[in-house]
């Protein structure tokens, strides 16, 4: 199927529409609420959760025998959570770092859940929870149902966000001016993971336990880079979160074998990298753009100081030197340099190589030594 | 106990040991996560290895495997070195895409690779003694077993040979510096190692087990010990109590004894954190609350000392007066007093008046000088 026909069908097509829209809604609700995350240096929490919830899964199967997805993702989320929690305490209460306390909770969690699963599995009743659908998620088999239960938990996340916007703000840049206020930072803490635990448990069905990961991260690791307000981060990062959702599954519906999470994870991967390269100000581009102009300007400046140097060792000050004898100086691509130096009307080209400063190349000269000297350069002056 | 358990038990414990040597370091390098993000990125090492020698137990698919590993390593740094991302965040964005490219060029060739992920991901440990080394028609055991010892004994050799090199670069990056000792050279030389122990470890416990497996035996043992070598030496021992603890939690079970293994290696971790003799969590609870009744006893010395002999002595050092002075509890000043006088510090007189001792005199004047 190409591109277009599958462009078509996901205006016709009511599967392809569904997991295009739940793929957006997921991108949504983990994507905006990942930003959170991203920003407290808690980025792999969200992997941690997604491995963590995994006993959750087989427990809540265990103890109901349903498979409803509600049922499966608030054992999911009774998990994760209890996961979060761990990871905090071990941190609070030992000398263990949080990297291993994450690491260990996520595949001691899998560990648990695996067993359980597979216990599941050799028994007689045999009703299998589906293991593989939540290691790697199954968006192609993505029915209304489980679209609305990622809206509604979505909406519910998002609404405890809004609700506590401002406690967030703080725990988020500055949680000791937070407590200084009186606010129980903790709690909040304890809420903000809760509303994570949701963004991470809504998505396993459809991407994985293992992807989940990039779908917290990557989206708020792009919108970083474009802003410096929360508010405008957290559209953002949904709106990537979306973006690749869509994406990614309308690019897996275009060929066979394609699956939807790594699909969506991919197209992830390619909007990071492009927030990374391209977004103005922070991105790569732009800062070797910056570093370029600014190595340019320092070797302008110090061609027309030596310039100076030179012509004042003649009566005349605007003395005229062959490029070779400043090049000798070394200061790189020096004909370029006298030519931008024309251009801004410093120096003047006198034919045969040979080049002077102008009044106001003079007058230029003098404001940077003085700016030198000010500046607390001593040996210069 | 048949032939072939106690060969799933040996393999067991060879895959836990040489895991566990890597990950004290992981640990104490504060890079636990990495072997997160090596374990899963491995998958696209092996199938690309598979697409070009198309045989699962080809040596090669090591190799491809773990330079994928050091390659993760390399990226992770590349994008946090932007300073654009920190570096929890550029482990997040590195290993899902690779993982991601994995899984569909699996999906893509499924027709062509006989690769299961689930195996990849979970492993399948009783299958292990099934795919055997023969040689000139002899049977020499089970080839897991013979990679996993040949990778264990490249661990020990490793951390022998550069112990100093990693001790100091772990502990002292810019003493490590200062003598010579590149920390960059180190660090990729010791994630190669994990990268190797990872590829090894996966077809036997799955690459996410393999986490566990690094991870937990050394961060019980760092609760339990300040030497790092017996960190080393226990983590080893924890990982191998853990892999045979599971193996029979699995067979009572009838469930995966990867799973069961890190469940066992959580277990030893719960047994640490809670009841370390030192650090654990009892510990700490029961140091705490000493702590409290002994500075409850000096406070009670000090204010019978300062009372001692002036005019409001008989109404401030009685017992009912004490929880409004020192605003105790009253069950908490009863209680104090009782201990106070079972050691001899104060003496009750009739009407609750208490009195210092010799001994609690000491005591108080030995408080306030200090």
């Amino acid at each position: 199927m190409s591109l277009s026909i599958a462009l078509r069908d996901l205006l016709l097509d009511p599967t392809l529409r569904t997991v295009s829209l739940g793929s957006a809604a997921l991108g949504v609700v983990s994507g905006g609420l990942g930003a959170f995350a991203v920003l407290r240096k808690q980025s792999l929490l969200g992997d941690a959760i997604s491995h963590a919830a995994l006993p959750g899964i087989a427990l809540a199967f265990l103890l109901t025998g349903s498979k409803d997805p509600l049922v499966l993702v608030l054992g999911a989320a009774a998990a994760g959570w209890l996961g979060t929690l761990l990871v905090m305490a071990i941190v609070r209460q030992t000398r263990i770092k949080e990297d291993t306390a994450l690491g260990l909770v996520l595949s001691v969690f899998f560990g648990v859940g695996l067993m359980l699963l597979t216990f599941l599995q050799h028994r007689p009743d045999a009703a299998q929870a589906g293991l593989d659908r939540f290691l790697f998620g199954q968006a192609a088999t993505m029915l209304q149902r489980d679209v609305a239960i990622i809206v509604w938990l979505g909406v519910g996340a998002y609404a405890v966000a809004l609700f506590f916007w401002k406690e967030i703000k703080l725990l988020a840049f500055d949680p000791e001016f937070g407590a200084s206020l009186g606010i129980p930072m903790r709690a909040v803490d304890v809420v903000l993971t809760s509303v994570l635990v949701i963004a991470v448990v809504v998505g396993l069905q459809t991407v994985g336990v293992v992807l989940m990961a990039a779908m917290i991260v990557a989206p708020g690791a792009a919108a970083r880079q474009w802003t410096d307000r929360l508010g405008v981060m957290v559209v953002l990062s949904g709106a990537f979160g979306a973006t690749a959702g869509v994406a990614g599954a309308v690019l897996s519906a275009t060929g066979a074998n394609l699956p939807t999470g790594p699909m969506i994870v991919l197209c992830l991967t390619a909007i990071a990298i492009a927030s990374l390269t391209l977004a103005p100000n922070r991105g790569l581009v732009w800062a070797w753009v910056r570093q370029r102009r600014s190595r340019r300007q320092l070797r302008v400046e110090a061609t027309l100081l030596d310039l100076y140097a030179m012509a004042a060792q003649h009566e005349d000050p605007g003395h005229a030197h062959s490029s070779r004898a400043l090049a000798a100086l070394g200061r790189g691509d020096v004909p370029r340099t006298l030519e931008q130096l024309a251009a801004r009307g410093h120096t003047r080209h006198l034919g045969a190589d040979q080049w002077a400063l102008t009044q106001e190349g003079r007058a230029e000269a003098r404001r940077l030594l003085d700016e030198q000297r000010v500046g607390g350069g001593g040996d210069d002056a | 106990m048949t032939w072939i358990q106690a060969e799933i038990q040996l393999i067991a414990v060879v895959v836990a040991a040489a895991c566990a040597l890597p990950g004290v370091f992981l640990v104490l390098r504060r890079m636990a996560l990495m072997s997160d993000a090596i374990s899963h990125s491995i998958l696209l090492g092996i199938v690309l290895a598979f697409f070009i020698v198309e045989n699962l137990s080809s040596p090669l698919l090591i190799v491809g495997a773990a330079l994928t590993g050091l390659l993760t390593v390399w990226l992770v740094e590349l994008t946090h070195r932007t300073r654009l991302v920190r570096e929890d965040a550029a482990i997040g964005l590195v290993f899902p895409a690779l993982f991601s490219i994995g899984v569909i060029l699996i999906a893509r060739y499924a027709g062509s690779v006989h690769l299961d992920i689930d195996a990849v991901l979970l492993g399948e440990l009783a299958f292990a003694p099934f795919q055997r080394v023969m040689i000139g028609g002899r049977d020499f055991g089970p080839q897991a077993l013979w990679v996993m010892s040949a990778i264990l004994v490249l661990n020990v050799l490793f951390i022998t040979m550069f112990y100093k090199e990693l001790k100091l670069t772990t502990f002292d990056a810019a003493l490590a510096a200062s003598l010579g000792i590149s920390p960059a050279l180190v660090h990729y030389g010791f994630m190669a190692l994990v990268s190797i122990t990872a590829v090894g470890a996966f077809d036997a416990v799955g690459s996410i087990l393999v986490i566990a497996l690094m991870i937990a035996p050394p961060a019980a043992a760092y609760l339990l010990t300040d030497r790092l070598s017996s960190m080393i030496g226990l983590s080893a021992a924890i990982g191998a109590g853990s892999a045979l603890a599971g193996y029979w939690l699995a067979h009572l079970l009838d469930a995966s004894i990867a799973g069961s293994m890190a469940t066992m290696a959580g277990v030893a971790f719960g047994i640490a954190f809670l009841f370390s003799p030192e650090r654990g969590v009892v510990a700490l609870a029961r140091r705490r609350a000493s702590q409290r009744l002994e500075f409850a006893q000096r406070m009670l010395v000090i204010h019978l000392l300062n009372h001692e002999g002036s005019a409001e002595a008989a109404e401030e050092n009685r017992v009912g007066h004490l929880h409004r002075h020192l605003r105790w509890s009253p069950a908490f000043a009863q209680r104090i007093v009782r201990i106070a006088e079972r050691r001899e510090l104060v003496r009750c007189e009739e009407a609750e008046a208490l009195e210092l001792t010799n001994r609690g005199r000491e005591l108080a004047q030995l408080a306030l000088t200090r």
